[in-house]
């Protein structure tokens, strides 16, 4: 009876171990599809193009030939505006947030904050479409062009959608990420560091920036390649704003195309299986790129977090 | 020489300490436009047919979103009924078993997964499941948004759980509970707060994803008909009634943005409520 109830016993917990072991092989084994599909249905782009797929510049669905480099030079642009614009608003904000601010102002305004990155990607869309590009087109481009239009970056006609207009949503959309992050990064500065500075007569702006800021360098750099990487990924809003057109142009105002906006765009109306696999090697690329830089962006976050409180790095 | 320097650090300093109140400023500024403009727009299209009749054809005045309402309820459904089982299973894993390499390789994957844009999740799951149903359904569509809810659960449960204090589970097992009895009667209750917390904030995020639907549940002007048919929700229409130069549409899916941010932040405002609750319940 005994002997009986203590296999129970063993058996109970064996089968339990064995659930919760196949549930986290599970995410293992979906990773490995998701690869799986990228490599397989891409197969065909690669083996037509090769590697120069990635760098052809031109993308013509109708006369089947297929190259990636608008597509990823949209990415890449977009992403870049975006993270211009963002990472001195979040570092604001962070700095604001843990050295500044009133301490019952503190919970208030990082809930607002966080509260951007709640709001889904097709709401972004839908109002960078009817409000953020109008203003873009009658306020932000006119200006620009005037103020700027020596540059080759703001010339043309000011059509609202493009580029420009890409950037701006998406650096609305990954500030909440970098400086949630930043913020983190920050209160994990020493205090003591921050009071000898302050009792050897630094200003608050001093501190912050000799002694709060260095501390935190490659957490912050951590925060701004997580938000490079959402940014890089971001279908729908992107979508919606930039115009889709794959066309490389050195102006910001041009229409352009990302990654993530083209499949969304074609992919449930390819013409033909090579139009499909383009669109698959395509995302095969963004999913590396996004990759590469996730992993960057968790071993900076993580080195800074394992720093011992009150320790000194050079 | 001296008071004039100080003079100009102490403007520094003033100025800095403005531009940082500046950048916050500025951040909020398109939250307030955002939801301003979509109650203000959104309330102005939401009547009595919206929640109860299909959309109409162009030109027709009226029609509702109601077969996209209840779209994305099933839709969100389907991916709950799979991703916060497999979540919270494998949260456990990592939190009570999780040692050697297995462990570094799921915690790892698990990390990278929430870094995969969801429109490859789309893809995947088009080129497995709808290329071997041969159509769009709802199956392929409650995957898709399963596969982006499950590291976000598997994270949650995997931290709250280690949040429990060993002498707990040294009770438990003390008192001859067998190890999963101890998990689940006393840990995974006691870590029941903040993984509720957790798991809402999952199903908020993916109530509202768009990119993951577009070529796996598609979508649908009719009643849904069954999980292994195309069904409607509400991101997917508000992103093809935006892109179309049609009035009337515009209106609806300005009226589809206001219900679905309702639904979001009423989830995600919910989860920080009843994690709240729960947890304070359990200390006491």
């Amino acid at each position: 009876m005994r002997k009986k109830s203590y296999k129970a016993w063993l058996e109970g917990d064996i089968a339990f171990r064995g659930f919760t072991y196949l549930a986290a092989l599970s995410l293992v084994g979906v990773v490995l599809a998701i690869l799986w599909v990228l490599v397989e249905k891409s197969q065909l782009t690669f083996t037509k193009f090769g590697p120069g797929f990635a760098l052809g510049s031109r993308w013509d669905p109708v006369h089947g030939v297929f190259g990636a480099l608008p597509l990823v030079y949209g990415t890449v642009v977009s992403s870049l505006i975006a993270l211009a614009i963002a990472l001195p608003l979040s570092l604001g904000i962070a700095i604001y947030l843990t050295q500044l601010a009133p301490h019952w102002l503190r919970g208030p305004v990082s809930f607002l904050v966080e509260l951007l990155a709640a709001i889904p990607s097709v709401v972004y869309g839908l109002w960078g479409v009817f409000v953020l590009v109008p203003w873009v087109r009658s306020s932000v481009e006119p200006v620009l062009g005037s103020a700027l239009g020596f540059l080759p970056l703001f010339r043309g006609a000011p059509y609202g959608f493009g580029m420009l207009a890409a950037g701006i949503i998406l650096a609305i959309m990954i500030t909440p990420t970098i400086s949630a992050v930043s913020r983190e990064v920050l209160l994990a500065v020493p205090r003591s560091q921050q009071e000898a500075m302050l009792a050897l007569g630094a200003t608050r702006w001093e501190t912050i920036r000799m002694v709060v800021l260095p501390y935190g360098r490659s957490g912050i750099l951590g925060a701004a390649i997580l938000g490079l990487g959402r940014a890089l990924g971001e279908t729908m809003a992107v979508t919606m704003v930039i115009g889709n057109r794959p066309q490389i142009s050195p102006s910001l105002f041009e229409l352009a195309q990302t990654i993530a906006s083209i499949i969304a765009n074609e992919f449930s109306e390819a013409f033909n299986d090579l139009h499909l696999s383009a669109l698959v090697a395509a995302g095969f690329i963004l999913f590396v790129i996004t990759l590469l830089l996730h992993v960057m962006a968790r071993l900076l976050v993580w080195r800074v977090a394992r720093v011992p409180q009150g320790v000194t790095r050079e | 020489m001296r008071i004039r320097r100080n003079q100009r650090r102490r403007i520094v300093d003033r100025i800095m300490g403005v531009l940082s109140v500046l950048a916050t400023v500025v951040a909020l500024i398109p939250l307030a436009s955002i939801l301003i403009y979509v109650s203000a727009k959104g309330l102005s299209a939401i009547n009595w047919d919206f929640f109860t009749k299909l959309p109409k054809p162009v030109g027709e005045p009226g029609g509702g979103m109601a077969n996209a309402i209840v779209g994305t309820m099933i839709l969100v459904g389907l991916a709950s009924a799979m991703g916060i089982p497999l979540g919270i299973l494998a949260g456990i894993y990592l939190a009570e078993f999780g040692r050697g390499r297995l462990a570094w390789t799921v915690r790892f994957i698990c990390d990278v997964m929430t870094g995969i844009p969801s429109i490859i999740v789309g893809i995947a799951v088009y080129g497995t499941i709808v290329v071997a149903m041969k159509r769009y359904s709802a199956i392929a569509g409650g995957v898709a948004l399963a596969i982006i809810m499950l590291p976000l659960v598997t994270r949650t449960t995997e931290e709250m759980l280690k949040l429990v204090p060993n002498s707990l589970r040294e009770a438990s097992l003390a008192l001859g509970a067998p190890q999963w009895r101890t998990v689940v009667s006393v840990v995974l209750r006691s870590a029941a707060g903040g993984i509720i917390t957790g798991v809402m904030l999952a199903v908020a995020r993916i109530a509202g994803e768009t990119a993951p639907l577009l070529f796996t549940a598609l979508s649908s002007r009719y009643w849904h008909t069954g999980l292994d048919q195309r069904i409607a929700s509400l991101p997917v229409y508000i992103y093809t009634y935006a892109t179309t130069p049609y009035e009337d549409l515009h209106r609806l899916a300005w009226g589809a943005a206001l219900v679905l941010l309702a639904l979001v932040l009423v989830t995600s405002m919910a989860a920080r409520v009843a994690g709240r609750r729960a947890s304070g319940g359990n200390r006491g």
